[in-house]
């Protein structure tokens, strides 16, 4: 197997000072990544989600030669980041979501002509990845416009168009939809899932938005207090995080609160409508022909299990 | 033989980190050339106003010799001299290496961390950072001045002398880059360093500007031993104008700043990798 990222047993230690009078400081320790490690193979789109401190940009600082680690092996396409920071820098593409490395007084098209010289993209290899990213990320009549005048949409695709320029073989994505309307969401999901499916990218992704993770990743890690708690596929996540579906049921007239099915519990009655909740592991249809065989069955729906919550509980049982 | 080849590589290697520094250099100056462009109004403005503050620091030296005739025993064009070369050589650098002064802030507001994921040395693009040409409004005043100087100074201009003076605008240039790239790199682990830096950067081109016998004779001690900075204009510049140091050095001191320049680089430069290795094992 070809893994282009790899981490075993990485840890990042670092040494805080915080003032406790008025000249005498106080150290301590603190163990922002605590022994991580994971493969990732060529061509994966993995979510890397936690809660804000659990790590996350402090492993991407890593991955990207940002940050030396304390302890353990790392490696992005077989280079070790911290001893070579340069050269994988003409082999990663990195998108911090909330900073811009767009010119702000210069045309688009300006901040990409920078992209091209100083990583020497070859002038084919340019116009080809230019071309294609401006077709796929509606950038044709942007380019000649000044970045200040863009909207946080349009300049969050710039700049992921500006990271895939040299043709980098790991994409890492900080939050790329952070602040961005429906539209603009759907647009840069789409793109995503476009390169990474065309071209073979690698993509890591940390993102606070589920959506994100739902719509573009097979593979989803989740770290917490600097430890991977979890790592593998959106319904295995389900499973461990206990999350339940929710069976809304109306019925022709109130009833007391429905008993008698297995597996299912009610949570919540409002005149003729109930919700019962049951194990998002298990089918729905059981569940369904219970009530329905008992009580006069007027409609349905089952709502899916909210994934922030099955990973705020996975953050609270952690 | 394994070790030569070695030393070689390392050598090579550091010749090609330079020039990818200094041509990732070249790359932002011109991306913030350009930008500043995007408004020429307020740049024209800028250099105007730039080159009248520092013709205003002149004046002021000048109406003072319209009362006396000379200052701690120089005349006026020596000591348009003494202003005109630091004024040139702290110019160029301020033009070149003048930003570093906002290292501390990018650690502050993590744009330093964009900087490192780029295929490019970090103290270049760091350096490049606002590039502004209004800067040269310094090194052309002071231009300007040192050649009113050249023309009025009365001194018996030897080849020593002659060669002494383009050795001593560059040698100075380099001492004040040093001060910078060093200060720089102090902003790593204070991100207010900055003002400090200033101190001796700003604050040591407006000493040099006039005679070191006006100065407690302490004071010219520590810019020589301390801090180099009497090695910008002064050591060379009382050769040039044929009077003794105020410290009574021996006389091949006046010739030594390109040496101290030299060193003065190597320490900042090695500075400015503690203070970036500092950083990536820390962050902000």
């Amino acid at each position: 197997m070809d893994d282009l990222i790899v981490l075993e047993g990485v840890e990042k230690v670092f040494d805080v000072r915080r003032r406790a009078g008025f000249l005498r400081r106080e150290r301590h320790r603190v163990r922002a990544v605590d022994g991580i490690g994971f493969r990732v193979p060529r061509g994966e789109m993995v979510g890397y989600i936690g809660p804000n401190g659990a790590g996350k940009s402090t492993t991407i600082k890593m991955l990207t030669g940002i940050l030396t680690p304390s302890a353990g092996r790392l490696r992005v396409a077989g280079i070790d980041p911290s001893r070579d920071r340069s050269r994988l820098a003409r082999r990663i593409g990195v998108v911090f979501g909330q900073r811009t490395t767009l010119w702000w007084d210069l045309p688009l098209r300006d901040s990409y002509g920078l992209v091209r010289r100083m990583y020497r993209v070859p002038d084919a290899r340019y116009r080809a990845n230019l071309e294609r990213c401006v077709e796929l990320l509606d950038l044709g009549e942007l380019l000649d416009v000044p970045v200040r005048q863009l909207s946080l949409g349009q300049r969050m695709r710039g700049d992921i168009a500006a990271a895939l320029l040299h043709d980098p073989e790991v994409l890492y994505l900080d939050e790329p939809t952070i602040g961005l309307d429906v539209a603009s969401k759907a647009k840069v999901r789409e793109f995503l899932r476009d390169v990474n499916a065309e071209r073979g990218m690698t993509v890591l992704l940390t993102t606070h938005d589920l959506t994100d993770i739902e719509q573009l990743c097979k593979r989803v890690m989740v770290i917490d207090h600097g430890r991977l708690v979890y790592d593998g596929g959106l319904d295995g996540l389900h499973a461990k995080g206990e999350s339940e579906r929710t069976l809304v049921v109306d019925l022709e007239r109130e009833f007391p609160p429905i008993t008698g099915v297995p597996g299912a519990r009610v949570v919540r009655v409002e005149g003729p409508r109930q919700w019962l909740a049951f194990a998002a592991t298990h089918s729905a249809a059981p569940v369904v022909a219970a009530v329905a065989e008992r009580y006069p069955l007027v409609d349905l729906s089952v709502r899916e299990p909210d994934i922030e919550q099955v990973i705020a509980r996975m953050y609270a049982e952690g | 033989m394994a070790e030569v080849q070695a030393e070689v590589e390392a050598y090579a290697r550091g010749l090609s980190h330079v020039r990818d520094g200094v041509r990732a250099y070249g790359l932002v100056v011109r991306m913030w050339v350009r930008s500043t462009m995007a408004y020429r109004v307020s740049f024209v403005m800028m250099t105007v106003g730039n080159f009248a503050a520092t013709a205003l620091d002149f004046v002021a030296i000048a109406f003072m010799f319209s009362h006396i005739d000379a200052l701690g025993g120089f005349t006026l064009p020596e000591v348009a001299f003494l202003y005109g070369t630091t004024s040139v050589s702290f110019g160029l650098a301020d033009l070149v290496l003048g930003n570093l002064d906002r290292v501390g802030r990018r650690v502050r507001d993590g744009t330093m961390d964009t900087l490192l994921t780029r295929p490019a040395p970090v103290l270049a693009q760091v350096a490049a950072d606002q590039f502004a040409l209004r800067r040269l409004g310094r090194v052309t005043q002071g231009g300007l001045l040192l050649g009113w100087s050249l023309a009025r100074l009365d001194v018996a201009w030897t080849p020593v002398t002659v060669l002494l003076v383009p050795v001593m605008l560059v040698a100075g240039a380099v001492i004040f880059g040093a001060l910078f790239v060093a200060g720089a790199a102090f902003q790593f682990r204070a991100v207010d360093a900055a003002e400090v830096q200033n101190a001796f950067t700003y604050g040591g081109t407006t000493l040099l500007q006039y005679p070191p016998s006006v100065f407690a004779r302490d004071l010219v001690r520590g810019v020589t031993f301390v801090v180099p900075l009497a090695f910008v204009n002064w050591l060379p510049a009382l050769r040039v104008l044929g009077r003794d140091d105020p410290l009574g050095l021996p006389g091949w001191v006046d010739f030594t700043s390109p040496l101290v320049a030299l060193v003065c680089w190597v320490l900042a430069g090695l500075a400015w990798r503690v203070g970036l290795r500092g950083y990536r094992s820390t962050g902000s």
